[in-house]
């Protein structure tokens, strides 16, 4: 008998008994005064198909009060046996009734039919789950930890719920009849659609499908953030560039910016009434057109927007070239160029395939900016987005084109998958001194420079245009200073009876902050059990386990978000509407981030550390909390801010997901710029930027830093740079 | 290659100094390196040895003091421009290229014709005993092959310096011990001048002609292997060689050409050294230089028997003295003296050696 299965039974009998089984309280309409009924009472009530679940929650009892030998195999029998019949009652009866006419005819008609489930439903179905795990454990599986073995069974489980089932309700949903065609001819004609496979353009009559914009657009996308990301790799880690500093900086700001905030920048700079298209007009006589919308726009902002994350990708790769290579090149008699051709380049080509699928991925996800930018060019993303909200409201036909998104992107993510795991060269370790990295040839340099620098420059004057537009009445027509549009966004007032937000924004603004701040922990938590049990544990089907993880960050924004309304919309499981269903979303989408921060600190973690510290009779949550984390700090730190800074900015799904009581920030921003208002826009992304940039300071503060190294005079990297100078 | 007629060159660095800010990792350091013979930079780590050895290749540039290669002054000349080719301790084979390409790369961007190239590489492979192993990658090579490959690669170009950092240090024993003596075959078989990095004494001496001994920046002794094994000029020198017993003596007599130290109890007549003045010295003792005795005598030292330990070829003593305490090894196995019994400690002359306390 251990304490962890007396408490999960309590747990399980309270969840089941006392805590109301249906509905979130948010959701809840106002009753009489009285608590909605537990399971229990409901099941004495209208629902008698919650009784038999008692059976589940009796069933461990006497063996684990008898400390029976079967414990393990009963609370097996107990928590599977729960977990199916909750899933069967809860998919065989719905808001309505029962789901399928034949179980009304075997059973006769219910009167009404249950709501989606609710937190006693929820804790009765922990319970269940980890009834099954510690059976698992107490019969032997992963050398009987309680703690893995929960842990696996809970990431599945939550994986599997709000991953894998919404996203195979989008196929389901491909898959509906459509009026009197059947479900298989409806699907083959939605995913056939000629505005989504035409090659029209080509041969001159019409339009070309957007499943070939959205290929050009990342194709074209990829090899444009390579380009430019090489260029500041290599500025970044083999020349002796004397702003470093800037560098670092320009590849953070993106990150911590709204994806449409550098569209809207764009069009001040060169819309119709932009300040470069009216000095051309004025100046030159060019007429003032609308050549920014549509193609060269969207890929004009993607490039601003991913330039950063190829960098991050090639910083890795560029510095992963230990510089013995290239002296022994040198000491070989090669000169620069033979030394960056021969052997600098191959040795970055994996890397640069790797920076471009990223790109492609990035850019094929991408929603806010061509949502912004795109006018008549349509992509994937923002055509699901037009297929549910639209005049169209054709959930079968966004299903569709999400199937086929999704596939060109998991698609790209498998490529990219092999390539990183089996092409790139790690290098043999040696101790010692590891070299000085070679210069570049001397036109290279020239070339790294010339592409890097007034990119850099032209992004800065973007970002500096983006704090400006916020203070100017209208820009382009009239440039006089105002605070009206942070006045208008974030107004406050005093009455009588005290402080008033008046402010149009501070109601989307709260609800994005709080759900940020709820989601970042659980994301960052998740995340790093996730790499925990990647790098520390070996069990069977962890490569599936870990591909499955991954696999989330492949599903583009704009799919996830139609597979969340078209699964949790209605019983057994509704989140609509509410604060629950965006946290959740948050989770699933940035995990993997979490996870590969991870999954990088701990593998550089020897794992004689946690096995020490199991020796010395430690748990392994005990290890966790005392050994891994404190030497984590610096994956917490990165797991934290991005899942914060990503649930602030990320639009794509979110916009799907919002309602009137829980709006985000950047659907009520998008929606500023649908109407025009560009100036309120503005003002409410540069407060953004703002709050992000405070919000990455307090975190590293809060988790502090991880200190083992002892201090030492001058560090081998500022001593590489001396020799480099 | 051995019939080249190219004039093999030797190494000479005239005070060169390395510095990294307010860091000197070499400090006026001066030595000289004849043509055909390998020299050993042997260091604790930290001592410069390495970046020694990378100014002679060109991968480091001297911030003062002049580099000369075969006569000729190389110092501002690149890594590139050098005729000097280098073994790395991690090998840096390109991964990306088989056996052959990685071999036949300083003669491709020499500009050899391919044909050419390619039988020289394979005559280089066949060298080091890795012919038929052209079309591997180097990830499917194990450790010593590795290493055979980064020695063919640096050999086929027939260098005027062949450079090797710590080469041997990614190997296990039993490997380095054969590949330490395959080296020097090489080496002397070719007649290349040869400059060699390591840390490990024993491999040192195995191999070199001459041997450096750095510490902190600058050289603490230069000499034969035997030199420095039989005559070290100072503390540090005589502990890094392995003469692992250093009793503190004071000097009571000079006369002859010879000295009279007081060590403990023992009064030692020894054959004057070369760089004592001061009379406070470190009596530097090899293990294998003292026996054990039964009768006491004035040049003998009173010790106990801590510990014996029977290793087959022969024993090795732990003892206790007044003067401190000894390590000896001792050839003659048959008859151990036990534990914990007292005897006496005499010491073979050629086994001691006189340096200055303190260092």
């Amino acid at each position: 008998m251990f304490r962890s299965h007396i408490l999960w039974l309590i747990i399980g009998w309270i969840g089941w008994a006392i805590v109301p089984w249906y509905g979130f309280a948010s959701t809840r309409r106002p009753a009489t005064g009285d608590w909605p009924p537990s399971g229990l009472l409901a099941g004495l009530g209208d629902a008698p198909w919650l009784l038999p679940l008692a059976l589940f929650l009796a069933l461990p009892v006497p063996f684990v009060l008898a400390r029976s030998r079967h414990t393990g195999l009963a609370l097996i029998v107990g928590g599977l046996g729960g977990l199916v019949w909750m899933m069967l009652e809860g998919s065989a009866i719905t808001h309505k009734g029962w789901a399928w006419a034949s179980l009304a005819g075997l059973f006769g008609r219910l009167p009404e039919g249950q709501p989606g489930m609710g937190f006693g439903a929820m804790i009765t179905a922990l319970a269940f789950l980890f009834f099954f795990t510690m059976g698992l454990a107490a019969r032997g599986a992963m050398k009987g930890d309680r703690f893995t073995t929960g842990a696996i069974g809970f990431l599945v489980a939550s994986i599997a719920l709000f991953v894998f089932w919404p996203v195979s309700t989008v196929f389901s949903q491909a898959m509906l009849p459509d009026g009197d065609i059947s479900g298989a001819t409806a699907l083959y004609n939605r995913l056939t659609a000629r505005d989504i496979w035409s090659l029209g353009c080509i041969t001159g009559d019409t339009r070309c499908g957007v499943v070939w914009n959205s290929v050009v657009l990342g194709t074209l996308c990829g090899v444009i953030t390579t380009v430019l990301g090489l260029a500041f790799a290599l500025v970044a880690a083999r020349t002796d560039f004397p702003y470093q500093r800037a560098l670092r900086l320009l590849s953070v700001l993106p990150i911590i910016t709204p994806p449409f905030v550098i569209g809207l920048a764009v069009i001040l700079l060169f819309g119709r009434n932009g300040t470069v298209t009216l000095f051309l007009a004025e100046n030159f006589g060019l007429t003032a057109t609308r050549w920014i919308y549509g193609l060269p726009g969207i890929l004009l902002t993607q490039t601003l927007a991913f330039t950063p994350i190829a960098f991050l990708v090639l910083i890795g790769v560029v510095q992963g070239i230990a510089p013995s290579m290239e002296e022994a090149a040198q000491t070989l008699r090669a000169g620069r160029w033979q030394t960056f051709r021969r052997v600098t380049w191959p040795l970055m080509r994996p890397g640069l395939a790797n920076a471009f699928l990223v790109g492609f991925i990035e850019s094929l996800a991408d929603f806010g900016n061509p949502l912004v930018m795109g006018g008549g060019y349509e992509v994937l993303s923002t055509k699901i987005f037009y297929a549910v909200v639209g005049a169209q409201n054709d959930p079968g036909r966004a299903a569709a084109l999400g199937i086929v998104l999704l596939a060109l992107c998991v698609g790209a993510f498998l490529v990219q998958h092999r390539w990183v795991g089996s092409g790139s060269y790690t290098t043999v370790g040696g101790k010692g001194f590891a070299g000085t990295p070679a210069e570049l040839p001397v036109w290279l340099k020239r070339a790294v420079y010339g592409t890097a620098i007034p990119w850099a420059a032209f992004t800065f004057l973007l970002y500096g245009l983006i704090l400006y537009g916020g203070f100017v009445e209208n820009w382009g027509r009239n440039n006089t200073f105002t605070l009206r549009h942070y006045v208008t966004a974030f107004g406050l007032d005093w009455n009588q009876y005290g402080l008033l937000w008046t402010g149009r924004a501070w109601n989307s603004l709260f609800t994005t902050l709080e759900v940020s701040a709820i989601a970042a922990p659980l994301t960052a938590a998740l995340g790093l059990i996730t790499a925990y049990l990647l790098v520390r544990q070996r069990f069977a089907g962890r490569a599936t386990f870990e591909f499955m993880t991954m696999l989330s960050f492949a599903i583009p924004g704009t799919v996830i978000g139609v597979a969340y309304i078209l699964a949790f919309n209605q019983p057994p499981v509704e989140l609509t509407g509410t604060a629950a269903i965006l946290v959740v979303c948050f989770v699933f989408r940035n995990m993997p981030v979490s996870i590969r921060a991870g999954v990088a600190s701990m593998s550089q973690l020897d794992k004689n550390l946690d096995e020490c510290a199991l020796t010395l009779g430690a748990n392994s949550a005990q290890t966790i909390r005392r050994v891994i984390v404190p030497l984590l700090r610096p994956a917490i730190v990165a797991a934290l801010v991005y899942s914060f800074v990503r649930a602030i900015t990320s639009v794509s799904a979110v916009i799907f997901l919002v309602s009137a009581r829980h709006d985000m920030a950047t659907s009520y921003i998008v929606g500023r710029v649908e109407i025009g208002d560009f100036g309120l826009a503005i003002a409410y992304s540069s407060v953004l930027v703002v709050l992000m940039g405070l919000a990455i300071i307090f975190i590293q503060w809060a988790v502090g830093e991880r200190r083992i190294a002892r201090p030492t005079p001058q560090a081998p990297a500022a001593r590489a740079q001396e020799v480099a100078a | 290659m051995t019939e080249s007629a190219k004039k093999i060159g030797g190494v000479e660095f005239r005070s060169v100094s390395r510095r990294y800010g307010k860091v000197t990792a070499v400090d006026q350091i001066s030595f000289k390196v004849e043509p055909g013979t390998l020299v050993t930079l042997l260091g604790p780590s930290g001592c410069g040895k390495t970046t020694t050895l990378r100014m002679i290749a060109g991968l480091e540039a001297p911030s003062e003091g002049t580099i000369l290669i075969g006569g000729r002054d190389v110092t501002l000349l690149p890594a590139t421009d050098r005729d000097v080719t280098m073994v790395f301790q991690s090998y840096a084979l390109f991964p990306h290229m088989n056996v052959l390409d990685n071999v036949a790369f300083g003669l491709e961007v020499s500009g050899v014709p391919k044909a050419q190239r390619e039988a020289q590489a394979m005559q280089g492979l066949a060298m080091v005993g890795l012919a038929g192993f052209e079309n591997r990658l180097p990830s499917e090579l194990s450790g010593g092959q590795q290493q055979r490959v980064a020695v063919a690669r640096a050999l086929v170009l027939e260098p005027e310096v062949l450079l090797f950092d710590e080469p041997l240090s990614n190997l296990d024993a039993k490997l380095r011990r054969k590949m330490r003596d395959d080296i020097r075959e090489l080496q002397s078989k070719l007649g290349l001048t040869s400059v060699y990095v390591t840390h490990d004494q024993e491999e040192a001496l195995a191999v070199s002609d001459r041997i450096i001994v750095m510490n902190r920046a600058v050289i603490a002794q230069e000499g034969s292997p035997s030199d420095l094994y039989r005559r070290p000029v100072s503390r540090f020198v005589a502990d890094f060689m392995g003469i692992s017993n250093l009793l503190d003596g004071i000097v009571i007599a000079r006369a002859d050409g010879r000295v009279k130290v007081r060590c403990g109890e023992a009064t030692l007549d020894l054959p004057a050294p070369t760089a004592t003045a001061a009379d406070d010295v470190t009596v530097a003792i090899r293990p294998q230089g003292i026996r054990l005795e039964a009768e006491a005598a004035p040049d003998r030292l009173p010790v106990t028997v801590r510990k014996a330990t029977y290793l087959g070829s022969h024993l090795e003593y732990v003892l206790d003295s007044d003067a401190g305490e000894l390590f000896v090894v001792d050839p003659t196995s048959e008859r151990a003296v036990p534990p914990g019994s007292g005897a006496w400690a005499a010491f073979r002359h050629d086994g001691v050696a006189l340096v200055p306390r303190g260092e």
